[in-house]
């Protein structure tokens, strides 16, 4: 039973990773319709850009904490400038096409920002630091006899901070109250004057934040490579169990994900030859979308004729 | 000033209903099919066959397999690749385990084990649209593939899951010449289309693009969305399964489960995008855009650039120009190639007195 606990508390752990490159994608899809698929792609460049910033920053004498710091902010600034313009080149030409051409220009996008960031930054496997060990928690183990790892509890801190930080911007500021009246309904937000491009533009840099957050994480985690785009798809059965628009349902969707491949993994993995971790949440996603096609928290949807 | 259909006269339904109503495309199409049978095996050379035109061919009938899904019945997909590989892996298995199996035959029966599991996994798409089905259908790409690496069986337990094709015999002639190659893949591939052609002319593909259009408004006028939706699944998974057997048969040779990943189902996607979705003319268009970039990237960046560009940085300037050109293209011509060769049609027709 110890042991299912911690294959529990581990797959929980890595979906709160999942959860935060869902997030990115909700956020999007939810202001604007989009749905984005070079989100994965935002996370590479976001975790190889501060891996960057970092080393040359380093090597023009810079001591380590101002260097971390100065590259969390210049990364930021990479990504918002990245997100204003992805609204305004891509997007802007492509108002009022259907979705799937959206959807493919996002997957066009994702070679895009690939190919730059490895074309400025190198294509080595890079090391990310964050100071923070990857050992087990010492008042658990001694507690509960649980291995859990101050990594892992960490980086659940910071999506925990990260989505209550979004909630409070979403619920108390004008411009998150526009960005929730855009995600409501364009023509109705358009119509009361919200700038519908300045909100998209902002949508964009406030996933871009998500996905350097997501990035340093995962960065951390399992060294800056190009893997880091694959955590994209991950986030996708993510997105189908919690709903497209929902950011609760992200979190949700992603520690059901997190748990369910883990134990998948230990317990049905066997029987079959193991590997499954590989299709096991799409395929549990498919099963959940059979019984509740709109997602745990998505909106209904009814069709009319 | 030639082309004009002025004094061609519709008399009867047979002439009505032809897929080239006007006689210059007629002339033209067999032309065109002329030259691709008879011509090109004449004089290109073994390069241009195996590397450019067999798999333009190849990809042209995947690209058609999935517009028939995504184009005509409005159904996402990204597991082309994944019914690929199951064609190829049947059609591989079909010829290894019976004895005496006709390639033809093989090449069909790859083609309809590709289909069952498309229906399989088309199943969701009667409670699910849009994106979540795509996602979906990510579940059949990375299962499959799965499953074709797990199992040993299905690569007759080769160490790594690679398999090598068995000679390709028909009525005791042995194609493997390229000239052959491409003659056979060139026949297999005319022969869908014109099936697709007049399928998607026919109620069959009616019912697909009502429900396309919207599946609610389809089922009130009497078209069963279970029956349109699975039955394009099937022929569409069909089309990529054979595509897929020709892939490993006359293409390369020798195939691996991985082959057949994600980045080749986006592949397949960008031609139907690109060619124009809902086009049979795009499907072609868009294989041999897509293929036929990379190469031509591929030898023009050295040229430009000279010594100046390390071989890495011009892998990554590749995807840049890939990238780029695709949102590229989606801005300009969202409708695709196909659409703009509609246009350059109507400018000819009203050429040269526009007004």
């Amino acid at each position: 039973m110890q042991f299912f606990f911690e294959v529990l508390i581990g797959g929980l752990l890595s979906g709160v990773l999942y959860a935060l490159v869902a997030l990115g994608f909700v956020l999007i899809y939810k202001a604007s319709g989009v749905f984005n698929f070079a989100q994965g792609a935002m996370v590479f460049f976001a975790a190889l850009s501060f891996v960057g910033f970092q080393e040359v920053l380093q090597r023009w004498g810079l001591p380590a904490a101002p260097a971390f710091w100065l590259a969390f902010v210049l990364t930021l600034g990479a990504m918002v400038v990245l997100g204003i313009l992805t609204e305004r080149i891509v997007l802007r030409p492509l108002v009022n096409q259907p979705p799937i051409t959206l959807f493919m220009a996002t997957i066009g996008l994702t070679y895009l920002v690939e190919g730059i960031a490895q074309g400025i930054w190198g294509a080595n496997v890079r090391g990310l630091d964050l100071g923070i060990a990857d050992e087990p928690v010492e008042w658990v183990m001694e507690s509960a006899g649980l291995l859990v790892s101050r990594f892992d509890v960490f980086a659940a801190a910071m999506a925990g901070a990260l989505v209550l930080s979004l909630a409070l911007f979403f619920q108390y500021t004008r411009t998150g109250r526009a960005l929730r009246a855009v995600a409501d309904d364009h023509q109705a937000a358009l119509s009361i004057g919200i700038p519908l491009q300045r909100i998209w533009a902002i949508v964009w840099a406030v996933a871009g934040f998500v996905a350097l957050v997501a990035g340093l994480i995962w960065g951390a985690r399992n060294g800056v490579q190009f893997a880091l785009t694959y955590t994209a798809l991950k986030a996708l059965p993510v997105l189908i169990l919690g709903g497209f628009t929902s950011v609760p349902g992200a979190i949700v969707g992603g520690l059901i994900v997190g748990a369910s491949e883990k134990l998948a993994e230990v317990y049905i993995g066997p029987m079959v030859g193991g590997g499954i971790e590989s299709w096991f949440p799409y395929v549990l996603a498919l099963a959940f979308l059979l019984l509740r096609p709109e997602g745990l928290f998505g909106e209904k949807h009814i069709d009319r004729v | 000033m030639l082309y004009r259909e002025a004094g061609q006269f519709k008399a009867s339904y047979q002439a009505d209903q032809q897929i080239f109503p006007i006689r210059q495309d007629r002339v033209g199409f067999s032309l065109v099919l002329a030259f691709f049978f008879l011509l090109v095996p004449a004089v290109a050379n073994q390069y241009w066959l195996q590397a450019i035109l067999i798999p333009v061919l190849i990809f042209s009938l995947a690209a058609l397999g999935l517009n028939i899904l995504t184009g005509y019945a409005g159904q996402l997909s990204l597991g082309s690749a994944a019914f690929m590989a199951v064609g190829a892996f049947a059609a591989y298995n079909f010829m290894l385990r019976v004895p005496g199996m006709p390639f033809l035959l093989a090449l069909v029966l790859g083609g309809l084990c590709a289909a069952a599991v498309g229906v399989a996994f088309g199943l969701p798409s009667l409670r699910i649209k849009g994106f979540y089905l795509a996602v979906a259908t990510l579940a059949a790409q990375f299962f499959i593939i799965w499953a074709l690496t797990k199992f040993p069986w299905f690569s007759n337990h080769s160490a790594s899951g690679v398999i090598s094709t068995q000679a390709v015999v028909i009525l005791g002639y042995a194609f493997d010449t390229p000239a052959s190659k491409y003659l056979l893949t060139l026949s297999v591939v005319a022969l869908l289309a014109l099936l697709a052609k007049n399928m998607v002319r026919s109620s069959t593909g009616r019912a697909w693009m009502a429900v396309r259009d919207m599946d609610v408004a389809a089922e009130v006028i009497g078209i069963r969305p279970l029956h349109a939706k699975l039955s394009a699944f099937a022929v569409s998974s069909f089309y990529c399964g054979v595509a897929g057997a020709l892939y490993a048969y006359t293409y390369l040779g020798t195939v691996e489960p991985e082959g057949f990943n994600l980045d080749l189902s986006f592949k397949i996607l960008f031609m139907i995008i690109i060619g124009g979705v809902g086009s049979i003319l795009g499907a072609f268009l868009g294989a041999a855009f897509i293929v036929l970039l990379p190469i031509f990237l591929d030898n023009i960046i050295p040229q430009l650039f000279g010594g100046l560009l390390s071989s890495s940085f011009s892998s990554n300037l590749q995807l840049i120009v890939f990238g780029g050109l695709i949102i590229f293209f989606l801005i300009v011509e969202p409708h695709g190639l196909a659409r703009l060769w509609q246009i350059g049609k109507e400018k000819l027709r009203l050429w040269p007195f526009p007004h």
